[in-house]
């Protein structure tokens, strides 16, 4: 049964590292892009990142609830983005670009 | 009518009039402000005498007419009602209250009419008629010192009325702050009596006074009435607490006459008299009392020798008059002390109010080397300042006579009397005989010294009926009380004044000494002689004018000097009091105030501030920033769970 070994041999493990690789490039993006766009996209990649994990985790414990939750950080996602770019949106509009920087304004 | 009815009425009229005027303060309409204001007082007086008459009716063993209108203070053993006593020593006072504080009031409309604050002026002078009635009649000492302080209050605002120049200013503080020293000595009194007797009530410590013998300055008794004492010395204005007095003369006039001369000032002595059984349980304190009283008399007199300022003289006068009331209380003689009190308020409100009318026609000066001749010019103000002047220097037959020689003959017949007390009394009425008369040659006889630009003028009626109206009660003021020796050649005046007290005063315990008619009879020659030739002697030196007063300060010298400076007692009172407690109080202030508390509480706030601004550095604004402290949390706690 060469498919059955396929998949056991790629195991837990791998789905968590490429989870926590692609993890870490989204934060990396968060943390040191300054881009407004750029940023909001690296929290999409953390995000998926950890719904690789979920659906991981799901298949290998043999449970739905992995997945479940999946849905619901994706929805949250949408929901961050369309606010995520409504602030890029209107920072643009004021500052004629999308830096973050100019989110220190917000600074009482 | 309902005697409870009255006395609130009588009480609630001068309030009434006080809330009207108050109301309106900026109003300057004075023919409105005064109208309120003298009708409200002249209720007043109307009350008072129906009072009186039904007191008169009432058998003399039970004169005595209470309204208690509500329990005021309740607190375990201590009860204080809102009650009020017309007795025969409350109605004389309400009489003198409300009688002469109309006069006052009317005075007042004429001599007030051109002030801005006239308005405000009234009613301040129905609050203090208020306070002053809620004062007498009030039957615990508590309900007194209400309006103990109500009065020094209201004295306060009228001395400092013109409060726009400082020194006037000054002088209604210095006047409420000296006030303040006797009051808490008031206070105190009032626990030491609380504390031995468990009432404050008047009547209550009075009826329980006969149990008390004390020879001790220990006892109970004596400490508690020498406390009142002092009190009485603040308001009364006795040495050692005179000093605002004088100053005092910065308020109007009419304030002059109807608070520090009539009534306000007599407070202490009234006090003395309605406490009479309780202070003579305690001979040591009469024995101050008397003592201070034949000080202050002789002291004030030879400072009012030197004075240049009518209304000073008239201060320290009434200074020295308050010293006879004392002298008279202290050596047991409470019916003379009583009396004066009401002669002098007839005739010191009369002469205050005669110089208001002199100031009046002078454009405001009151200095009397600026004036003479005055005679001429204000006709009805000299007849009547004559009769003021000769009540005071005691010339037979005229009111101050009768109070006067009672008080003198009672200082050295009683047996807490003495030859001493009674020296000092008479050298006393020489000193007041001479610098009344000093005055009223400086002010009304002689040649004019009037500067051309003023032109003396008399006042209206307003002003020169209530001067005639007291007038008449400064001469004839004397006959309630005609002492036995003399009627027996008036064809048998009774005596009223010694009836009328008779039941509330307590008789000394030592009995009466045994003196005969002719030793009363040749004190009395001795001392009207005395006054009447220094009288004379003043009115030689003065009548001719400024000039000599140059050479009686040559002739004195420093003496002259000493008195002319009222004997150093404000610089004493400054360089030994004042100016230390100021001193101590920069210290205190620099040294605990500044570099102790504040500077702890600097250290704190810096302390603060610092933290904060350390936790300020971490809220840059930037949000990767933020987003890093959350990856390194994050790492941290791990770091902990799993490597546990």
């Amino acid at each position: 049964m060469p498919e059955t070994n396929f998949i056991t041999t790629i195991g837990l493990e791998h789905y968590l590292v490429l989870s926590a690789v692609l993890f870490s490039m989204g934060m990396a993006g968060v943390l040191l892009r300054r881009n407004l766009i750029v940023l909001l996209m690296s929290v999409e990649l953390m995000l998926n990142a950890v719904n690789i994990s979920f659906v991981a985790f799901s298949k290998y414990n043999n449970n739905i609830e992995g997945q479940i939750m999946v849905f619901f950080v994706m929805t949250i996602a949408a929901a961050e983005a369309a606010v995520g770019l409504a602030l890029a949106v209107s920072i643009f509009k004021r500052f004629k670009e999308v830096n973050i920087r100019f989110f220190e304004h917000l600074k009482g | 009518m309902d005697h409870q009815l009255l006395i609130a009425i009588l009480l609630l009229s001068p309030l009434v009039g006080f809330v009207l005027n108050g109301t309106r303060f900026r109003s300057q309409n004075y023919v409105l402000a005064g109208a309120i204001a003298t009708g409200a007082v002249v209720v007043s007086f109307i009350c008072s005498v129906m009072l009186m008459l039904q007191l008169i009716d009432a058998d003399p063993e039970h004169r005595r007419l209470t309204a208690t209108f509500f329990e005021w203070i309740a607190v375990g053993g201590l009860k204080i009602n809102a009650g009020f006593v017309v007795d025969q020593i409350s109605s004389i006072m309400i009489l003198i209250i409300t009688g002469v504080g109309s006069l006052i009031h009317l005075f007042s409309i004429g001599y007030m009419h051109h002030d801005k604050g006239v308005t405000k002026y009234f009613a301040y002078l129905n609050l203090f008629i208020f306070n002053m009635l809620i004062l007498v009649l009030g039957d615990s000492l508590v309900t007194m010192f209400v309006g103990w302080e109500g009065v020094g209050l209201c004295s306060y605002l009228l001395i400092g009325f013109w409060f726009s120049d400082s020194a006037k200013a000054a002088a209604g503080m210095k006047a409420f702050i000296t006030n303040r020293i006797g009051d808490a000595a008031f206070i105190i009194g009032m626990f030491i009596l609380f504390f031995t007797f468990g009432t404050l009530n008047m009547y209550e410590l009075n009826a329980l006074a006969p149990t008390v013998v004390e020879a001790s300055w220990l006892g109970a008794a004596t400490l508690g009435t020498l406390m009142l004492f002092i009190g009485a010395t603040g308001k009364s204005a006795q040495v050692p607490l005179y000093v605002w007095l004088p100053d005092a003369m910065a308020g109007p006039t009419p304030v002059s006459a109807l608070i520090h001369a009539a009534t306000m000032v007599t407070a202490g002595v009234y006090m003395i008299v309605r406490l009479n059984p309780m202070f003579v349980a305690a001979p040591n304190t009469m024995m101050v009392i008397a003592i201070v009283g034949a000080v202050t008399a002789v002291m004030a007199a030879t400072i009012g020798l030197t004075q240049f300022d009518i209304k000073k003289v008239l201060a320290y006068s009434t200074v020295s008059q308050l010293g006879y009331m004392f002298l008279a209380v202290g050596v047991g003689a409470f019916g003379a002390g009583m009396m004066h009190l009401m002669t002098h308020a007839f005739f010191k409100a009369l002469m205050f109010l005669g110089s208001g009318s002199v100031i009046h026609a002078m454009d405001g000066e009151q200095d009397i080397q600026l004036m003479g001749g005055l005679k001429k010019k204000l006709p009805i103000t000299h007849a009547t300042f004559v009769m003021g002047w000769l009540a005071i220097i005691g010339f037979p037959l005229f009111s101050g006579f009768f109070s006067k020689d009672e008080i003198l003959w009672q200082a050295y017949s009683s047996p807490r009397g003495s030859v001493f007390l009674w020296m000092a009394g008479a050298l006393g009425a020489t000193l007041t005989a001479f610098y009344m008369t000093r005055l009223m040659a400086l002010t009304f006889w002689g040649g004019s010294r009037v500067p051309k630009s003023v032109h003396p003028h008399e006042s209206p009626a307003i002003m020169t009926i209530p001067l005639i109206v007291l007038a008449i009660l400064s001469v004839v003021g004397g006959f309630v009380g005609v002492p036995h020796v003399i009627s027996e050649y008036l064809g048998h005046i009774p005596n009223f004044w010694e009836h009328w007290l008779e039941p509330v005063i307590r008789r000394l315990p030592e009995g009466v000494s045994e003196h005969s008619a002719t030793e009363e009879w040749g004190l009395m020659a001795t001392s009207v002689t005395l006054a009447l030739v220094s009288a004379f002697t003043a009115y030689r030196i003065y009548t001719n004018g400024k000039k000599t007063n140059e050479q009686i300060a040559k002739a004195f010298g420093p003496v002259y000097n000493v008195v002319n400076n009222k004997y150093f007692v404000d610089e004493a009172y400054f360089g030994g009091i004042i100016n230390p407690l100021v001193k101590q109080s920069q210290n205190l202030w620099m040294y605990i105030d500044v570099n102790f508390i504040d500077k702890t509480t600097h250290v704190i706030a810096d302390m603060t501030k610092g933290v904060g601004s350390l936790a300020r550095s971490f809220q840059t604004g930037n949000m990767q920033q933020y987003a890093m402290y959350i990856g390194l949390g994050v790492v941290t706690v791990l770091t902990f769970v799993l490597m546990r």
